[in-house]
């Protein structure tokens, strides 16, 4: 039942991932790319957890907190960048 | 019934949760009218969604054997702390651009009569 769930879920994940890049490619202004970018990569952490739990290991915890940290801080300076001109005044 | 598949069946119910969360934050993304309240689809996607992910797999490792397993919830945590404050400097960026919402262009300080 479990697998059957997690290959539900990965269905589900992919389709967010192309509805978030059809966002990332339309997107009227520049905001809504990084938005969409940000999903994107949350989107992606969630995926790397659902494969570690398919796999049934720990090991991809690491990996996922490290994507969903470099989201954050793409989103923190491409907002910041939007908004003063500059990054690091 | 024995133990292992009923949490068996309620990770396979929070996973599924979560990926339904997941879709409907992004299909939020793809379809509302103005950048204000496409920024607001995901936000919920990521604290349901990634939430409760996070609890089935820690329920798993944890009902699996080998002890308890919580270093999902560091996961979490740092999503949820972050996750608003990305929001609101998106939102601020989006004021900045002076973007129109869908009831066009709102002056501060008519904003704070509303």
């Amino acid at each position: 039942m479990l697998n059957h769930a997690i290959d539900i879920a990965f269905g589900l994940l992919c389709l967010s991932l192309v509805v978030t890049l059809v966002r990332l490619a339309l997107g009227p202004d520049m905001l809504d790319r990084v938005l969409a970018l940000d999903t994107l990569y949350v989107n992606s952490a969630f995926m790397l957890v659902l494969y570690g739990l398919k796999l049934g290991t720990g090991r991809y915890y690491e990996a996922a907190l490290l994507i969903a940290m470099l989201g954050f801080v793409t989103t923190v300076v491409l907002s910041k960048y939007i908004t003063r001109g500059d990054v690091i005044e | 019934m024995s133990t292992i598949s009923w949490v068996e069946a309620v990770v396979a119910a929070l996973v599924v949760i979560g990926a339904v969360f997941t879709l409907i934050g992004s299909l939020g993304l793809l379809r509302m009218p103005d950048f204000f309240t496409r920024l607001h689809g995901p936000s919920k996607a990521t604290t349901i969604g990634i939430g409760s992910l996070l609890l089935a797999s820690a329920l798993f490792m944890s009902c699996r054997g080998g002890g308890l397993s919580l270093h999902e919830f560091l996961i979490s945590l740092f999503i949820a702390i972050t996750s608003p404050v990305g929001s609101h400097l998106l939102a601020k960026a989006a004021r900045h651009r002076r973007l129109r919402g869908a009831e066009g262009w709102v002056e501060p300080d008519q904003a704070r009569n509303r």
